[in-house]
């Protein structure tokens, strides 16, 4: 793999950037690998990067049926935290915000993470009251978490409205320092490219059919561009989860819904940080090019079609222009909805199947991108030793049956 | 002050007599009404209006409308201050305030520059190649690229502005106001249907106000002008200008932007700003036109290089020539068009270059008559000069395009480059809609394919090249969609309308980038590169949508309206594929960027959400109440006297209800009425707890789990009558509780007859309580029996209650003897004066709902919501003794499931902290030992905390592993890095005593 | 943004309702008789079809009645409109 730096950018200069390698290949399937995964998204590249570096798998393809990052990888609203309520939570998106710490670095490819913090506002004393057992919580667990004030929140993020006369005035906030944003696509290609250069076949435009399921032990899959024996699948396909599932004949807990996002025309910097609001409903960061970057919520139907329906968008954007007065003038220009695996307790699935050599990992409904190196690096242990990481394993499937559930929807910041 | 160097004498839609004065950079200019910001500052003989995004390049106005890349301002100032605005776009009016955007210090001086000297170290995608080391120094990069990037500024003051929303159904909705257009809205308005014609310009006529066709004979727009007449008359036919449909959505959907008062400084009093329209319409027909496209070739951004049609417009429409002396580069035939226009208005056309073979010999003797040389199979290999165009290089291309033979070619003077690199129509609402959208290699555009949604495409958007064809099939489009949504023309259709004769078309050449030096811009707003673009492709970014995000073309405010189609086919030719098999990227929405404030319309501010308050609220309010929010009510959250603060208002509050009487507004508390021969078998089903053997005038506490055996709400349920129930809900829970019993009693459970009616804002409740409680009733009620054998604790009665009809209950939440009395909602002021006047001598004390919580914690009563959070079975709170084993209800079976069997789930116990004065926070953490260092594992949290001033000491409720086995432990409570020791009760402080029953 | 046609109201705007997801779960009688697989199977699972999804709508702001919608989850297509109790439809393919 070629080394990006700042010298290789002026070596590269000096030849007008022809000589510039791929930064993966576009490889044909073979007909056999140790293990294919399903999903070309951001969590698949990460568990097949893992599965090479970290457990020495070399054989492995990942199978992508349009092209990588274009689901929900590309598009997200790019936030990055780990303040969750439970400790099983706390621990497997901290393992992920440690992983993000120095994932530029650890992929030589710029995937800037940017740990600007996060805000999450109360409104009122019932609000006040859940957060502050969050911040407790997370104090406990050794994820940072500190309450702001509205002073401390003028001084955080200027634009903010704090007047106390509003219908919702904001009567404080959690602040995670170590939270922030990361460009979305770029965690896509680095570990793509990474994949790629410890020998993973990264194959795009292949759709998976079906499985090839004997005796309960999964033998292969098959593809648009035809059958590839393997003896592990590990499946993290979002929004298309049940879809697969039922090509294998499980049934998972999981609705697809739209989960609608926008952003603004490009303008100079006016947003330092990261604020969420639940009670309003909206959430808002500024991307390095300028543009704001607006979560909307879901939509309450189910969908596979990457569109979601108007009054979602007026919801967001009355939220917006209610906390954020001085965005009234400016203009949407660009908004869009990805299929978002939505699961009864607001907490992913990253499991064992009924089959036996079929893992899956989905059900991260509105917050998977904050996940994906921890929550590749988790799946990569259990797809390689066949059984789930201590991180992993209260997010099995077994908890629907047992009741042990995860139940986030506090702290999984899109109301559903 | 500058003269209109650029102006023509005569000519244009401009009015002369009337002179409007505007400012650009701070420097005063003067334009007429009909002008654009755009056109005036070609006519003042500006040539440079803004910086590029990252290189900082020059640039000057390329377009004469929504395909405008370069010519971005922030308009207006202060609260009204807007970034990114087309000059294209903005109506001039007298006092325009314009600034030019990304540069500093000043526009034709800027810093920024440097990175264009410095762009070979700035490819596309460099910053994921660089900036990781120091991993630390990232944030300082990231602070440098953020202040290079944006575009402009956004207002620092809130707007002043309002916008509006409209809701409007139609049969036909016709977008685009240009020749198809016109004629589907007549044609479909002829047989009655209901008709919207939108256009985004100010004025209708599309490409006839620039291109000077002729229609019967007669200037094209004198055919617009009759028609737009006839249309505004038929009552059946609306017509809204200066209006954007900017998305389609599902079922015929259409979001469209009403520009209200854009074009004056501000609005008028009684107008919004802008209006948002939601329109579901039964057939759609676009006819949204094409864009001309930019050719790439190399320093083909520098000012004064032109779109053709473009220059061509601001002749005819706006009465400007933006050059003297120009050269014309074309692939195609409508360049010819255009050299003719700008000959007209005395423009020197220095050669006409057109890069295909033969030259179209139906425009060649109207060519030689205006002394217009032709040079084909030539390009222009050279752009030269850096503010503005100073000159041209003519040269010869290889059979491929690919390379410039025999040298640059013939130097040609010229202060105005007009090119046209073939026309794009305008298909992105289509495609929105869900239609796909087919390559056409002949015309080398994409056209709409099989519509999946009731709509059409006429005119130059659907590929119809010759003026009467959009005439003709707009008509019969017009027509078709009418009679698809159920209307029938009787009689005779409107006359046919004949374009004037035009040369017969050749095929465009589409070659899609020129060889040549220096940058070739693809895409100018996002200043990418032919370059980036192969760059790209070689690195692997092989999908479309690779390149579209690596490089980020077509991701500027104008989405790539003209930079799309020649980036698809430069990675088309990197890739050494054909153009479908790339495809195209997804054309999201909206189709123009739409503003924040109209999105929102008027539900800001105060009308964010509905306020709801109670009949007794100003009462409250006279009375010095400090309110809480829950749900949309505002409710009294304590009554501070003066000099009180919080904690010591609550205490006399809390002291006042257990001493002698207390009166709360408990209106807000849901309110259902369940009725129907089945009522209580349904309660059965809903509740935990049985319903059958309640009697008629019995009340009963309910909790209600969910299927998956989690409490979501509690309350007390009157049976009224043999099949009449009356239900109290949480008053958070109201709404979700009624949805929750319409859902099973409609689809699970049909058979049983019941109905379920809202009645919580039927009723207005006050509940007093303390020992004086049945004194203040007795003195109210003379006519009742209140001794506790007549009127025992969960029974209620109708009656007077000073003199008026009531319904009281003897429930609480208090533990303390108490009545809550439900008049009808209108009579709940009268009722609370009677109260408070009567409770006079018992010193009736209001409170809110901070003492209620006190209150209710004292005796160990649970709040969902606060003791609960979905995760807790009626076990966990101590409640098991409720649930019946008895029948089956919602949610039993999930609490025999492993997980809800455990002995060591998280129990409500009660709390005390050693040191009795500290009060704990709500949701600090419950720990095992003294030492809250992390990493560690919580037992349970603080779920509720209070100062008792009838304890005499702080207390708290919490949820504690395996906690109903562990009381008279210590336990350790664990916030902000200290934790404080805390011994395990039972979640019982005070006893309610005989005095309640 | 979606129009469905309420069987009691007529045509409106999907606004005017709420929808409640999978239709045609029946709630098992003998839940006692059921092991916790079977029990957590119908709570929880469910069919999240792509292609026709049978599912439930309540004309929330109208008449308050729930009802059957028959929808493709790829085009949002409304296929079919019943009322509850009804059997699925039969649709053409």
């Amino acid at each position: 793999m070629a080394n990006y730096s700042i010298f290789a950018l002026a070596r590269n200069a000096l030849q007008r950037h022809q000589r510039w390698p791929q930064a993966w290949r576009s490889p044909q399937p073979r007909p056999s690998y140790d293990a294919v995964i399903v999903g070309g998204g951001g969590h698949g590249l990460a568990t097949a990067y893992y599965l090479a570096k970290v457990h020495g798998m070399r054989d492995i393809a990942v199978l992508e049926k349009g092209w990588i990052g274009g689901g929900n990888t590309g598009r997200n609203t790019t936030i990055v935290r780990s303040n969750y309520l439970y400790p099983e939570s706390a621990a497997i998106y901290d393992h992920a915000l440690k992983l993000w710490e120095g994932l530029s670095q650890e992929l030589n490819f710029n995937v800037m993470f940017s740990p600007r913090g996060v805000i999450n506002l109360a409104h009122d004393p019932g609000e006040e009251r859940e957060l502050r057992r969050r911040i407790y919580a997370n104090q406990l667990a050794g994820v940072d978490a500190e309450w702001v004030g509205p002073s401390q929140l003028a001084e955080l993020c200027p634009i903010l409205n704090l007047d106390q006369n509003i219908r919702y005035p904001v009567v404080g906030g959690t602040l995670q320092r170590r939270a922030g944003v990361a460009r979305h696509d770029a965690v896509a290609w680095g570990y793509a490219r990474g994949a790629d250069s410890l020998g993973v076949d990264i194959i795009q435009n292949c759709e998976v059919t079906g499985f090839d399921i004997q005796d309960g032990r999964i033998e292969g899959v098959k593809t648009s561009l035809g059958d590839i024996r393997t003896a592990k699948v590990g499946v993290v396909a979002a929004g298309h989860s049940s879809v697969l599932a039922a090509m294998a004949g499980i049934r998972l807990p999981l609705d697809s819904h739209p989960l609608q996002a926008l952003v603004s025309e490009p303008v100079k910097p006016v947003m330092p940080t990261v604020i969420m609001s639940n009670k309003v409903h909206a959430y808002m960061s500024q991307s390095d090019k300028g543009e704001l970057v607006i979560g909307a919520g879901i939509d309450p139907y189910n969908s596979y079609a990457q569109r979601g329906s108007m009054p979602v968008i007026e919801e967001t954007i009355r939220a917006v222009v209610e906390l954020f007065p001085i965005t009234s003038r400016l203009k949407m220009m660009r908004q869009w909805a990805g299929i978002v695996d939505i699961c009864p307790d607001a907490s992913p699935i990253i499991s064992a199947t009924p089959v036996d050599g079929l893992y899956f990992n989905c059900g991260w409904g509105t917050g998977g991108f904050k996940a994906t190196p921890g929550s590749g690096h988790l799946f990569a242990h259990t797809l390689a030793k066949g059984e789930a990481h201590p991180i992993n394993a209260p997010f099995a499937l077994e908890r629907f049956y047992s009741g042990a559930l995860v139940a986030e929807h506090g702290a999984a910041a899109v109301a559903h | 002050m500058s003269p209109q160097t650029h102006r023509l004498d005569t000519g244009g839609r401009i009015e002369r007599s009337e002179t409007l004065s505007f400012r650009f950079d701070g420097q005063t200019m003067q334009g007429h009404p009909g002008d654009t910001l755009a056109s005036a500052l070609l006519a003042n003989g500006v040539r440079l209006v803004g910086r590029s995004f990252k290189y900082h390049r020059p640039r000057g106005l390329m377009a004469a409308g929504g395909g405008e890349p370069n010519g971005l301002v922030r308009l207006r100032t202060g609260g009204r201050a807007e970034p990114n605005v087309r000059a294209t776009d903005v109506l001039l009016y007298d006092g325009l305030v314009a600034e030019s955007q990304n540069r500093w210090p000043s526009l034709n001086f800027d810093l920024g520059a440097l990175n264009d000297r410095l762009s070979p170290l700035f490819p596309a995608g460099f910053y994921y190649k660089t900036f990781m080391w120091p991993a630390s120094m990232w944030p300082t990069y990231e602070a440098v690229i953020r202040r290079m990037a944006g575009l402009g500024r956004a207002a620092a003051e809130a707007d002043p502005d309002r916008y509006e929303k409209q809701y409007a159904h139609c049969d036909v909705l016709v977008v685009g106001g240009g020749p198809a257009g016109l004629a589907a809205a007549l044609w479909a308005g002829r047989t009655g249907a209901r008709v919207l014609l939108v256009d985004e310009g100010a004025e209708f006529g599309g490409a006839l106000l620039g291109n000077g066709q002729t229609i019967d004979g007669a200037p094209g727009m004198d055919w617009v002008a009759a028609i737009v007449k006839n249309l505004n008359k038929a009552e059946n036919i609306r017509l809204l200008p200066r209006t954007t449909v900017t998305s389609y959505h599902d079922h015929n959907a259409l979001t469209m932007l009403e520009r209200v008062a854009d074009h004056l400084a501000a609005p008028e009093p009684d107008q919004p700003r802008q209006r948002l329209w939601q329109v579901r319409a039964k057939q759609v027909i676009l006819a949204t036109g094409a864009l001309e496209r930019p050719l790439v070739l190399a320093n083909n951004d520098r000012p004064g290089v032109m779109l053709a049609g473009s220059v061509q417009t601001y002749i005819n429409r706006y009465g400007v020539r933006p050059g003297q002396r120009a050269v014309v580069f074309t692939n195609n035939d409508s360049a010819y068009r255009a050299a003719l226009d700008l000959s007209k208005a005395g423009i020197k056309i220095a050669a006409l270059v057109d890069l295909r073979q033969t030259a179209p010999l139906g425009w060649l003797p109207d060519l030689d008559d205006a002394g217009i040389e032709v040079m084909v199979d030539r390009a222009v290999t050279a752009v030269e000069g850096r503010q503005s165009v100073t000159s041209v290089r003519i040269g010869k291309l290889n059979d491929a395009g690919t390379e410039v033979i025999g040298g640059l070619g013939r130097h040609v003077d010229c202060d105005l480059l007009c090119f046209s690199g073939g026309w794009t129509p305008s298909l992105h609402l289509l495609s929105q809609s869900g239609t796909r959208l087919l390559w056409d290699e002949g015309l080398g555009c994409f056209l709409p394919g099989p519509a999946t949604q009731a709509v059409r495409v006429v005119g130059t958007a659907g590929g119809d090249c010759s003026l009467q064809d959009c005439l003709t099939l707009g008509a019969e489009a017009g027509n078709q969609a009418a009679n698809d949504a159920g209307h029938r023309r009787r009689g005779r259709g409107p006359r046919k309308p004949v374009a004037g004769e035009e040369p017969t078309l050749s095929p465009p050449r589409p070659l899609w980038s020129i060889p040549g030096k220096g940058k070739a811009f693809v895409d100018f707003q996002s200043d990418v590169t032919a370059a980036d673009l192969r760059l790209a492709a070689r690195e692997g970014y092989r999908s479309i949508e690779h390149v579209k995000r690596y490089t980020t073309t077509g991701m500027g405010t104008d989405q790539g309206r003209t930079s799309n189609i020649n980036a698809l086919g430069i990675v088309a030719e990197a890739l050494d594929v054909a153009i479908p098999e790339v495809g195209h990227t997804t054309f999201r929405p909206p189709f123009s960027p739409v503003t924040f404030g109209a999105l929102a319309g008027r539900r800001i501010g105060t009308l964010l959400d509905p306020v709801r308050r109670t009949p007794m609220h100003s009462w409250h309010q006279a009375n010095g109440a400090a309110f809480e929010l829950v749900g949309q009510w505002h409710r009294p959250y304590y009554y501070p006297r003066p000099g009180e603060d919080m904690d010591r208002a609550v205490d006399r509050e809390v002291l006042a209800a257990r001493s002698s009487l207390a009166i709360m507004d408990a209106t807000t508390l849901g309110k259902i009425d369940i009725r129907g021969a089945d009522a209580a078998e349904f309660l059965n089903r809903v509740y935990v707890n049985g319903w059958k053997g309640l009697k008629v005038g019995g009340c009963r506490y309910g909790l209600m789990l969910g299927e998956d055996g989690m409490v979501f709400d509690d309350g007390v349920t009157a049976r009224l009558d043999e099949d009449h129930f009356h239900m109290t809900t949480t008053t958070g829970g109201a709404a979700h509780v009624l949805d929750w019993l319409e859902s099973w009693s409609q689809t699970e459970w049909p058979e049983l007859q019941l109905y379920c009616t809202s009645a919580t804002e039927q009723w207005a409740v006050a509940a007093v309580c303390g020992p004086n409680a049945r004194r203040l009733m007795a003195d109210l009620c003379p006519d009742w029996d209140l001794s506790p054998e007549a009127f025992p604790h969960m029974s209620w009665q109708d009656g007077e209650v000073a003199g008026l009809s009531a319904r009281v209950f003897r429930i609480g939440f208090t533990g303390e003897l108490s009545f809550e009395i439900n008049v009808p909602a209108g009579h709940g002021p009268a009722l609370w004066h009677a109260l408070m006047t009567a409770g006079e001598k018992y010193a009736i004390t209001p409170f809110g709902t901070e003492a209620m919580h006190v209150l209710r914690a004292e005796v160990g009563f649970i709040m969902v919501g606060q003791e609960t959070d979905g995760t807790v079975t009626p076990h966990d709170l101590g409640l098991g003794r409720m649930v019946s084993s008895k029948k089956d209800f919602l949610g039993k079976r999930s609490l025999s499931r492993s997980d809800t069997m455990r002995q060591d789930r998280p129990q409500l116990v009660g709390l005390l902290p050693e040191d009795p004065q500290l009060r704990v926070p709500e949701g600090a953490q419950l720990i095992a030992g003294a030492d809250p260092a992390p990493p560690q594992r919580g037992q349970g949290h603080v779920t509720s905390s209070y100062r008792s001033p009838n304890l005499g000491r702080t207390f708290a409720l919490g949820l504690l592993q395996g906690g109903h086995e562990r009381h008279g432990e210590t336990i350790h409570i664990a916030f902000d890095g200290s934790a404080v020791p805390a011994a395990v009760t039972a979640p019982r402080f005070l006893d309610p005593g005989e005095a309640a029953k | 943004m979606l129009q469905l046609d309420c069987p009691w109201c007529g045509s409106r705007s999907e606004e005017e309702f709420s929808c409640g997801g999978e239709g045609h779960i029946v709630r098992p009688t003998k839940s006692e008789d059921m092991d916790d697989a079977a029990w957590g199977d119908y709570v929880f699972m469910r069919s999240n079809q792509k292609g026709v999804f049978f599912e439930r709508w309540r004309h929330a702001l109208g008449c308050g009645r729930w009802f059957n919608v028959a929808r493709s989850t790829i085009s949002h297509d409304i296929l079919a409109v019943y009322r509850v109790g009804d059997a699925k439809p039969e649709l053409p393919e």
